[in-house]
């Protein structure tokens, strides 16, 4: 299906204390099913602004947002979201978080024990099984952001949405955690939907990237397909002239059209 | 520096910098410290800066209190209200009459009259924090009353509560009740509107029902704040009890301390002082042992 997701001319403002801040205007964007679209640009574009009016999490204040050919009128378990900085409950065991979301979305339907084993799935997925029990403040960032992601897998979402899931991890980490993503997606073919500000976390994972345009009213700038075969592999990308090309094709767009004003 | 066997653009990166290591050396010499004397040097170091201060400060304290008592024959000294409380606690639980009952009964009823005013305020106080805390609207109507009332003294309520229930036993009650409701209501309001949005959001993205937003987010998140307003709200009880059975009479701490000013026996309000002082300590220490739980 070619229009999974539709933003139709989607506009953002927010009322502040200086007056009505457009942070976004005209957005329009196809997501198609199955593929890996990332979202990059400048901190402050609206990037994030455009995955939580995808979640719902936001209500546009212009244009038309479509998942599945019907409108998005608020948040829902069919799109699941990880978190920036993971939001796990912490008084819930990595186990609980997990089991939260699969008793909401399939409790009606299934029983304990299928339950159970959805949750169990989703950790082995994300290789925590051994750390199930755990509580989040006993466990390291990087795990924290792969419960959460096991948390939104679990609940087999039509679109994922990651919101900058690495940002704040070490680079070792990022790289691994990049590699079990492209596993899972992989294995998973879920639709998902990543912000980022990381041009090689894009190229790596994704089918398209997505370039903002600068805020204030930031846009949609530039689509950019990735072409790379799949199963992509670290390392062999990293002598791979087209992997390069489209890395440059980013970077231009960031460090040399949409320069940022000094911070 | 090493090259890498791949020829990447990565191999052109500045070298990187030598890991630093001159923190293990002096690592290695506090663990080469032979263990016997370090072990117990730590420890008599430990003792002499957290076990020794409290000592010496209540040291000082009875110094200072033989001396005052020195010069003032009415005022009995440390030894003297010290023989008086082991006469007093050899028969804790004695009965003569309404106006003569062993200490442990005085206790008892005070801490029975906190235990009910402070029962009844959290039976009211809490869920009341929580409308507050959730319901903006409320709040807002909420908050001119409690800016209000808040900073009357408690005593104040008795005679409202002498008129409303003619008797001297449910008014003490009312007052502990009265002082003891604020600190709840606004710690678990105040801990309702600091549930981080975070949290709330994954409610939102599970479309999680009111009553499991309550018991699985809210409900935990807010629990460390409300024990803080437990906290507080036992400790004002507990000062209040003490003024407010002056007042009212009956058996209590508070009726026992002013019994013994009229006997004139000042040892025995002392020891009350102490009573009242040990009591709360343990009240709060519970309340701390408790909270240390709900850390997350």
């Amino acid at each position: 299906m070619d229009k999974f997701v539709q933003l139709q001319d989607v506009g953002m403002a927010f009322d502040t204390r200086q007056g009505r801040f457009v942070a976004l205007r005209n957005v329009n964007l196809d997501i198609r099913e199955g593929e890996f679209l990332a979202l990059i640009g400048h901190s402050g574009c609206g990037k994030s602004t455009v995955l939580n009016l995808i979640a719902g999490l936001l209500r546009p204040s212009a244009g038309v947002l479509l998942c599945h050919n019907r409108e998005i009128a608020g948040p829902g378990p069919d799109r699941g979201v990880v978190f920036q900085n993971h939001s796990l409950l912490p008084w819930l065991s990595c186990y609980g978080n997990v089991y939260l979301a699969v008793e909401r979305v399939f409790g009606a339907k299934e029983n304990r024990s299928m339950l159970k084993q959805r949750t169990h799935d989703a950790l082995a997925m994300v290789g925590l099984s051994h750390a199930s029990h755990k509580r989040p403040h006993e466990i390291s960032g990087g795990m924290k952001q792969r419960v959460g992601i096991a948390r939104a897998l679990a609940m087999q979402p039509k679109v994922l949405l990651l919101d900058e899931p690495f940002g704040a991890l070490d680079a070792l980490t990022r790289a691994h955690l990049q590699d079990e993503l492209l596993r899972i997606v992989a294995q998973t073919r879920t639709t998902t939907v990543m912000v980022t500000h990381d041009v090689d976390e894009a190229v790596l994972l994704s089918d398209r990237i997505v370039m903002m345009t600068n805020g204030p009213a930031a846009t949609v700038g530039e689509i950019l397909a990735i072409d790379l075969p799949r199963p992509r592999e670290r390392l062999a990308l990293a002598s791979d002239p087209a992997y390069h090309a489209a890395r440059n094709v980013v970077m231009d767009f960031l460090y040399r059209r949409e320069i940022r004003q000094a911070a | 520096m090493p090259t890498h066997a791949l020829s990447t653009p990565l191999a052109e990166d500045p070298p990187r910098r030598k890991p630093r290591r001159p923190a293990a050396p002096r690592l290695q010499t506090l663990d080469g410290l032979p263990p016997g004397p370090g072990r117990f040097n730590r420890s008599l170091h430990w003792l002499a800066f957290h076990g020794l201060p409290p000592l010496l400060g209540l040291a000082l304290f009875m110094l200072g209190w033989q001396l005052l008592s020195l010069h003032n024959a009415s005022l009995p000294g440390p030894a003297t209200t010290w023989a008086a409380a082991v006469e007093l606690f050899a028969d804790p639980f004695y009965d003569n009459g309404p106006n003569d009952q062993g200490i442990g009964w005085n206790i008892l009823h005070s801490l029975a009259r906190v235990g009910i005013g402070f029962g009844l305020a959290a039976l009211v106080g809490i869920p009341a924090g929580f409308i507050i805390g959730r319901f903006a609207f409320i709040g807002r109507m909420a908050a001119p009353i409690i800016s209000l009332l808040r900073p009357v003294s408690p005593l104040a309520w008795l005679p409202i509560g002498l008129l409303v229930f003619k008797a001297a036993g449910p008014a003490s009650i009312w007052v502990i009740f009265i002082s003891s409701i604020w600190p709840m209501v606004l710690n678990t309001a105040a801990g309702v509107a600091q549930v981080p949005q975070d949290y709330l959001n994954v409610a939102r993205v599970l479309k999680l029902p009111e009553a499991k937003v309550f018991t699985r987010i809210l409900f935990p998140a807010v629990l460390p704040h409300m024990i803080t307003g437990i906290r507080l709200a036992i400790g004002v009880a507990w000062l209040v009890i003490v003024a407010a059975e002056m007042l009212t009479g009956g058996v209590g701490l508070g009726f026992w301390v002013w019994d013994e000013w009229n006997n004139l026996n000042v040892a025995h309000i002392l020891i009350a002082i102490f009573v009242v002082g040990i009591v709360g300590l343990l009240l709060e220490q519970a309340l701390v042992l408790l909270a240390r739980r709900f850390e997350y």
